[in-house]
This record gives structure tokens, sequence and C-alpha cells, in this order.
């Protein structure tokens, strides 16, 4: 495949196709192929180079004939992250990031792999292990060794929808009948789909809640084409997986939001970037597709449309969380490093390939296509007048229901608690580890666009979990998922590291949290992308809304001497020369 | 010719020219927009490094990624954004390895200049000491991993003749670095490899047998602030103050873990030193080689940082007996040269020295270890990090006038002015 005959090979857009080819045959990415790929692509070595190192799919080094993914998302980390990764290094022989002698299992820590009902959750090649412990990961090692095939004795992974509005309140997890919103596309008229997602009030789902209506309304009035409809799939805030749940249960009413898209703003491509976390839901997708096209509602004249000509392609990730932001999304679809770009465009006016481009995320099509369906009015008799419709929430964390919830915005957080059974929640983290956390105080907060907003992560923690303990695991993922570009988010979150490593080891003075909210202010302000912004956004938030646990954690400054210097740690390494 | 439009910069209007940089728009109207990674025909521009950060209507956004736009309001200076500005270039010097008196591009770069005209006189973060590599394996270039601030200017510019790019950004987060790739390397003219060594704001990339090195004085950031007006108006104040009248005060000095190289330079305020034994007693000191504390003094001047217990014992008794306790040079504020050992394990550059070093035999060699040796810490510590300091002089060693001026500020609180051609890192 590494001939430069291949025309696939030359379009630059391809190159994370090409690497994840080879390293799926070969385990890794080799100097040899390397070489090729660049001289291919028409590309320096060492741009290639970089973007291989960026994304933590890739390998440089031999891996194994099976490479383990475990996830180490604090929710993961509640359920029993540490016992099971002991369990896979004794089970297998081999330490976690190094790599395996005999080529046979290779370990690696990933971030949040979508999977958060059902932790701690392992990808073996990339096919899903769920629930483990050390008795399951024992089995399926030895299963593994006995050369029985990981497909066979991967896990089915349950949608665990716990709850739908009732009767017309329920919108995306009502019934799904093919083709009800494309049928209708031709009758509106692509103005008339606009007006229709404008009425609506739709606001995009992925955590910016810009207005879906007037994104496509952009896009449409832009001259350039070819213009773009892409879908982002890739899910990374840790503790979401409502459209990983979507994807398997309705991909053809994403679609369906997609090809409205397409015809609304007048694109001719659609393309899913699909996170590598979810490749095992490919296969569906791809199934999916070509059902519409069998159907004629994908390819020329898209459902008798005259002119309308449509066609989705699924472009897969690479493991990068960064890759979520939009236009860090679109610099990876172009086969590049997926570093956001410096806000100077909109993507609707310089998108991918800086064509005209709307990017969404699943959940937001889907709803574009429930709308569609059913019409803005019926679309506003739920929820509340600021904000119209549903919301999916995926539950995880301390409680036994975890799952996804389809609750109508204006849903009280103590409704939502008790749905989920959850009886101790003493933090709960809303929108993933760059959203807000709150405290039981406020459980009477309403989860809704003028109070508590919510991009699908809400993760429940329970008086037993140390908040100390949650934080850093939110500071070691933002450090490991900076994409680097920026100074604040890069050096930052690699300092505010260090400071939480001096609180946790007792060592820290209330001055030591003074400076972690300036500091965390400092990176808010300056940040290049929602990355970095965000990043001690929880951090600040728990600091004033959990005084009482952080003051159990420091005294008070005492008298200029900086008495808790760690002397003891600090003569370590010399002591062992003393004997 | 664009049309005129109307901005304004911290309350001031200007007529500029519509849809240009405003980093560029507002140098050439006299105002300092400070900035690293901004190069001026890389378009769009990088904003990578974050430095320029000021409020445009209301909202925090790098100044290198505006365009100017009619009615533009911009803040520029006030207290918020002058931290912030500050705490971005702090950032840069507490993540990377800045030896600045070690290093070839001293005096001609852009992230000492910025810090100079920020006047950044030590960095409120925690030193990193991240172990990084030096890249010798390129023919002709040098890449010093230790300096690169991460600003993309060398990965945006640097092109073969065929367009291939010769640099490019490896690695994700913290672990990101700015790789080059040997075979384009190689097809690069001289001129273009020259021109790689002067984009690149810090020394991170040197070619070989070019030296940069000038002497002092004549380097590009020795003597001059681009803010002159200010500069100078405050020198002028500082000179028409007549000479208070000074009651007798105590001074302390030691070296912890220094050279005495800023001792040298405490003696070369030279005819100062009348002036000053007049009004100041020397207690403990190396000067007077008084031992130990009998008295609570006034000031005390460290020299050196922490890098064994019988340095942190000293500083807590100066923190004890000093009202004032002033970081004097760069290894007190930070670690300095002594600190360059931080990014390897103790126990590693011990064996080096004592038990794998050419000249040391077999079997007779050990690391020194024993009750009466003051015991060696992992790492070499700022003295800001063991105990409270109210001041910093930066300077390898600090000018004699710098050191004068901020002992008499604070000893008899005389206006203090330092000049930008003796507030330096070398």
């Amino acid at each position: 495949m590494s001939t430069s005959t291949d025309p696939s090979v030359v379009d630059r857009t391809k190159t994370l196709d090409c690497l994840w080819s080879f390293q799926n045959a070969n385990g890794y990415i080799s100097d040899g192929f390397l070489k090729q790929c660049a001289a291919d692509l028409d590309i320096s070595q060492i741009e290639l180079e970089g973007i291989v190192s960026f994304y933590h799919f890739f390998h440089r080094q031999m891996t194994g004939e099976f490479v383990i993914y475990l996830n180490n998302s604090i929710v993961s980390e509640c359920k029993g992250f540490l016992r099971v990764k002991k369990a896979f290094e004794r089970e297998t022989g081999n330490i976690f990031g190094k790599p395996d002698r005999c080529g046979q299992f290779a370990l690696f820590e990933t971030a949040c792999i979508g999977l958060s009902d059902q932790e701690p959750a392992a990808l073996i090649n990339f096919h899903p292990f769920t629930n483990l412990n050390t008795l399951k990961v024992k089995r399926i090692i030895s299963e593994l060794k006995k050369g029985t095939p990981v497909e066979s004795i991967c896990d089915e992974v349950p949608d665990h929808i716990r709850f739908k509005p009732k009767g017309d309140k329920c919108i995306l997890l009502k019934e799904y009948n093919l083709g009800l919103a494309i049928w209708k596309l031709q009758n509106m008229g692509r103005d008339g789909v606009i007006e229709v997602l404008k009425k609506s009030q739709l606001k995009g789902m992925g955590g910016a809640y810009f207005p879906t209506g007037m994104k496509w309304e952009f896009c449409k009035k832009q001259p350039a084409t070819p213009k773009y409809i892409v879908c982002n799939a890739d899910e990374g805030e840790p503790g979401t997986f409502k459209d990983r749940v979507l994807m398997n249960k309705l991909p053809g009413l994403m679609f369906e939001g997609m090809i409205s898209s397409g015809y609304a703003v007048g694109a001719e491509e659609g393309i899913v970037y699909l996170r590598a976390e979810y490749i095992w839901l490919l296969g569906k997708l791809e199934d999916t597709i070509a059902d519409f096209h069998k159907r004629g509602l994908l390819g020329k004249d898209v459902a008798g449309i005259k002119g309308f000509d449509f066609d989705i392609r699924i472009q897969l990730g690479a493991g990068a969380y960064v890759c979520g932001e939009e236009t860090a999304l679109l610099n990876s679809m172009e086969g590049k490093r997926g570093e956001p770009r410096a806000k100077v465009f909109f993507p609707t006016e310089k998108g991918f390939l800086n064509q005209p481009t709307v990017v969404n995320n699943v959940e937001t099509f889907c709803a574009a296509a429930r709308i569609i369906e059913l019409g803005a009015d019926h679309y506003l008799k739920t929820g509340t007048p600021q904000s119209p419709g549903t919301k999916l929430l995926s539950i995880s964390g301390d409680c036994p229901k975890p799952g996804v919830y389809e609750v109508e915005w204006g849903t009280k957080v103590r409704d939502v608690l008790e749905m989920c059974g959850a009886e101790d929640a003493y933090y709960i983290q809303v929108s993933g580890p760059s959203g807000e956390c709150i405290s039981a105080k406020e459980f009477d907060r309403k989860i809704a666009m003028d109070d508590l907003k919510c991009g699908g992560s809400f993760m429940i923690f329970n008086s037993n979990r140390d908040i100390l303990k949650i934080l850093e695991n939110f500071t070691a993922f933002f450090k490991h998922e900076s994409c680097g570009i920026c100074t604040p988010c890069r050096a930052g979150n690699f300092i505010i590291q260090r400071k939480l490593e001096k609180v946790s080891n007792g060592l820290a003075y209330s001055s030591d949290y003074e400076e972690i909210k300036q500091w965390g202010n400092i990176m808010g302000m300056t940040s290049r992308c929602g990355l970095g912004k965000m990043a001690t956004r929880a951090l600040l938030m728990a600091l004033d809304k959990f005084p009482e646990f952080f003051a159990t954690k420091v005294d008070q400054d005492g008298e200029g001497l900086n008495k808790k210097f760690d002397m003891v740690k600090a003569l370590k390494p010399y002591e062992q020369f003393g004997d | 010719m664009s049309k005129k439009i109307t901005i304004k910069i911290d309350g001031k209007a200007l007529k500029v020219e519509a849809g240009r940089n405003l980093v560029t728009v507002a140098e050439e109207n006299g105002i300092f927009i400070p900035s690293l990674c901004y190069y001026e025909h890389i378009d769009p521009p990088l904003g990578t490094c974050r430095v320029c950060t000021c409020n445009i209507n209301g909202k925090a956004r790098p100044a290198c990624t505006a365009k100017t736009e009619e009615g533009m309001d911009i803040e520029l200076d006030t207290k918020t954004l002058l931290d912030v500005r500050s705490a971005i270039v702090e950032m840069m010097f507490s993540e990377g390895n800045h030896f600045c008196p070690a290093c070839e591009k001293s005096g001609d770069c852009d992230l000492q200049h910025m810090a100079y005209e920020m006047g950044i006189s030590y960095t409120r973060f925690p030193h990193l000491f991240k172990d990084r590599m030096i890249d010798f394996s390129p023919k002709r270039m040098v890449i010093e991993h230790n300096r690169c601030v991460k600003c993309h200017r060398c990965v945006e510019e640097i092109h073969t003749d065929d367009g291939a790019k010769v640099f490019s950004f490896c690695n994700r987060g913290n672990e990101t670095i700015v790789s080059i790739d040997i075979e384009q390397e190689a097809k690069l003219s001289e001129e273009q490899a020259v021109n790689a060594m002067h984009i690149c704001p810090t020394g991170a990339i040197l070619v070989r047998g070019k030296s940069i090195a000038r002497p002092f004085g004549d380097r590009q950031f020795d003597m001059e602030s681009v803010k002159k007006p200010e500069n100078a108006k405050a020198v002028k104040k500082a000179k028409s103050k007549k000479a208070p009248k000074r009651d007798k005060k105590v001074i302390a000095t030691t070296s912890l873990a220094g050279c005495f190289g800023c001792h040298m330079s405490m003696l070369d305020v030279d005819l100062g030193l009348l002036d000053l034994i007049e009004v100041v007693d020397f207690h403990k000191s190396p000067i007077t080689d008084i031992k130990k504390f009998t008295k609570k003094c006034d000031i005390g001047l460290i020299e050196g940082g922490c890098c064994n217990t019988e340095n942190i014992e000293v500083l807590r008794a100066f923190r004890k007996n000093c009202k004032i306790l002033v970081s004097v040079g760069e290894c007190a504020i930070w670690g300095g040269v002594p600190a360059m050992r931080n990014t390897i394990p103790l126990a590693e550059c011990l064996e080096e020295a004592y038990l794998d070093s050419m000249t040391t035999e077999p079997e007779e060699n050990v690391v020194p270890y024993h009750e009466d040796l003051p015991k060696i810490l992992d790492k070499v510590y700022p003295c800001h990090e063991i105990v409270k300091i109210d001041h910093h002089i930066p300077g390898c060693p600090p000018s004699p006038n710098h050191i004068w001026k901020a002992v008499s500020s604070l000893l008899w609180g005389d206006e203090f002015s330092v000049l930008y051609s003796e507030f330096k890192y070398d």
C-alpha cells in the first residue's frame, strides 16, 4: 500500500487512515514506513513524525499482538482501576507503558474511553471489555494466551438507557423510523429547514451552546464551494458516553441530521470524525451508510430531491482529547497535528480545507433531525421557555443506576439524583473535568441554559471520595491532553499539578490556595482554546465550594520560615550513600 | 492604502489604517505591546505564546491575532493585564531551563528582552527543571531544547527550497518539543540556516561556527528600553531628589550555594562603598568574618541558593535575625548555575563525580558522607522556597548600581529606579 501510485496516499487528508492501516497490520509505525509515507505525502519526515507523535494511539515502537488500553479516568479510579491495573501487570508479566519484549501484550493507560457506566473498562485491540475485576482480567488474559480471538470474548456493550420523558416529551430517544426527517426536507425547502431550527432555539450540545440554526445559516450564506458537514463524534470529555449510545442505537438519526444540514447549507460531503476509542462502532455506522445508499437517502438526488447529492464518510481519530475542539478536529481531518487554530475565522467561513464547514456534535445532529421530523412547536413544548427541548445525561460514578438519561431541560439536580438512586451524593462534576462542580447546597439548581449548563457528563461522587484525588486526576488528564501549543496551558497544567502534589503531601499553606486561584485564573484568561481556559475551572470552583474540605489540608503561614520544607524527601537520594 | 479608522488604546484615540495587525500598529504609534511569537510576515499570526494578551472590546485575547477595526477599544496596561502578561513570561522561564549566563543568545534574546521590559526579577512559579536534551545530530545546527519556548516561528518560517518543513512540533502537552529534520536541514543554504538561528527568539537554534555572542554593551538588549520616554522620566525624577538624612543600619550578608561573584559585585559599588560605610555597619558577613548573629540586623543579603542542609540552616538563621531579606543574584533567586544539576538525579551526579570519573582509582573511590559534612539536597532550591524573601535583585552577578539602589531604597526608602542597562540576568 505504500507505493506512490496509490492515489489514496497522496491526498493529505488520508494521512491518519494511512497510518492506521500500517499500524493495524504491523503493530507500530516503523521508520521505513514513516519515510515512505512522508515521501508519498510530499512532506518532510519530521512533519509526519510530529503528526504521529501527537496522537497517543500511534506507536513508534513495537507494541504487541494484544494492545491493551486501560481507562484511567476518575470514575475508573473510583471503581478499582489500580487493582485492575495490577491484575493486568500480574497476568501478562508486563508493566504499563513499557514495550513488551515478547511482543505479546502491550499495556497502556488511556483517558476516558466512553464506558463510564461500566468501569473499570479497557480496550483490547480496540474491542471493549467492561466491568473489569481481578478475576475477569485473569480469565481474559488466559483466554487470549490460549489463542481465543479477542472479538469472541469481548463484551457486548449495553446502552443502559435508564430514563426517557413520558409521551410527547420524549424527543431524542423516542421510537425511530428511518427517513422521517429526510422525506420532509423537499417540502420545507433550504430556508425552511433553517427557519425551523432557529425557531426551535436548538443550541449546540457539544458544550459551546452556539445556536444551530444560526450556524447553518452562516454557512449557507457563504459563497465558496464546496462546503462540508462535519459531525463531531470525538466524545472525549471524561464521564460522557451519550454519543456512544446514540451512535449505537440511532445511527440513522445522526445521519439524517447531517443530511438535513447538507441540504440546508448546500454541501455535498459529510464527514463523521469518530474517536478511535469507538472503533467498535465503525461497522455499525458503515452498515447504516450502506443501507442509506440502498434506500436512496445518500448518493445522487437524495430522497428524490433533484440536484441534491450528498455522501457521508467516516474519519477515524487516533487518540487526542483536544481534537474534540472543532478547529483542532478540522486540523486533524486535514492530516495535521490536532492543534486548535488561532480564532481568526469561524469554521462556517473557513473550516475543513479552508472551505465553509458546519461542525456539530452527534447529539446536535440527532436533535436537529428530530426537530425537522416533529416540528419546532412540538420541540418547544418540552423543557423551559429559556431552554426548550431535552438533554441526554451520561450519569456515572457513585450511583446504583449509571447510564443515559434523557431529561427535559429545567430538571432539578435533586430529581436527577433520585432517578439514578444516588443517596450519598457529595460532589458532582457536571459537564466533565472542564465543567462545573457542585456541592449538596446546590442540588435545587436546574439543568438549564440559564442555570446549570450540562454538556452531558454527570459524575457523582459520594462523601467517602477524596476531592483532592478527583482534582489531581483532572489535572493529570489536562496536562496529558494539552496540545502544547500555547504557554499557559502547556506549562500551567504542569505547574498546577506540582502545586496539588504539595497540597496532597500536607506541605501547603493557605497562601498556596490563593496562588492556585490566581494562577488558574491566568490560565483561564490567556489560553488559546477551551481546553486551557477550562482546565482549572473545576479546581477553582471546588476551592470555593468545599472550603471545609480544603481547610483540613493546610495550616496558616508560619512566620516566613516555610517550616514545611520537605527535608526528609530532599535528603533521600543522598542518604543512600551513608551506609 | 486602506481607509483610516479610529481605535483606542488605554483611552488614547489613534487614527490608524483598517485591517492591520494590532501589535504593529501600536508599535508604529509608539505603544509597546510585549510579544514573543509574533513575527510580522507570518500570516495568520501564530498566537502561541500569549504574551501579548490584552483586553479587546472587553474580552481578553492576544493582540497579535487582532486586526484593527473601527471603534476597537483596547485595554493594555491595566494592573491585571500587566500581571497576566508578566505571568506568561515567568511561566516560560520556569518551564524551560534558561541559564542566561551560559547562553550564546543572552543579550540578544527576545525572551530576556520581554522580561527586562516587564521588570521580572523572579518567577512566582516553581522552576520545573524538566530534563531536556540538546540535539547535536544535525551536521550544521544544534537544537538546545532547554531554551525553546515553543513559539512555532521556525516551524512556520523555515522551509527548504522545495518547500519542505525543516522543523516540526513533536509529542504533545508538556512533552512537546521542536524537532529538526536532519535530511531537510542538510538542504538549507548557509544563509537559510543562519536565518533560522536569528528567527528563534531564544538561543534554542544554533548554527555551529556562527557565533552570535557579542561583547556586553554591544548586544541588542543591553542598553535601551523600547519604552524610552517613561523610563527616562522616572530616572530624572529620582535624580532631582536630594540625598535624605540617614540613620545607621546593620547589614548581614552570606553566600550559600554561590560563587561569591555577587559579593564581588557588592564591592564594585566602588566609591559608593565609602558612603555606605558612613551609614551602615556590617554584622555577620564574609566581609567582617563574624560567624554568629549577636544582634538583630536591618537587612540580610543572600547570595546563592540552597544545595545542602547547612545552607538551609544559615538561611533560616538569617530569616530569624534580619528584618528584610534580599535574594541577590540568579542562584539565590532560582538556583542559577548550580541548579543545572536539578534536571539530573543526585545519585547520578555524585556517581559521575566521585565513582565513575576519569581520575578515580578503582576500589578507592567513595562518595563523601560524614556526620561533619552538610548533607546534600536532592536539588538546589531557591531561597524563597525555604523562607520568605522580601526582595529579589536579579543578575549574574547583579550590577553594583542595582544592588546599591535596591538596598538604599529598602533601608531608607530612597526613590528606586533601576536603568534598563542595570537590570540583567547575566
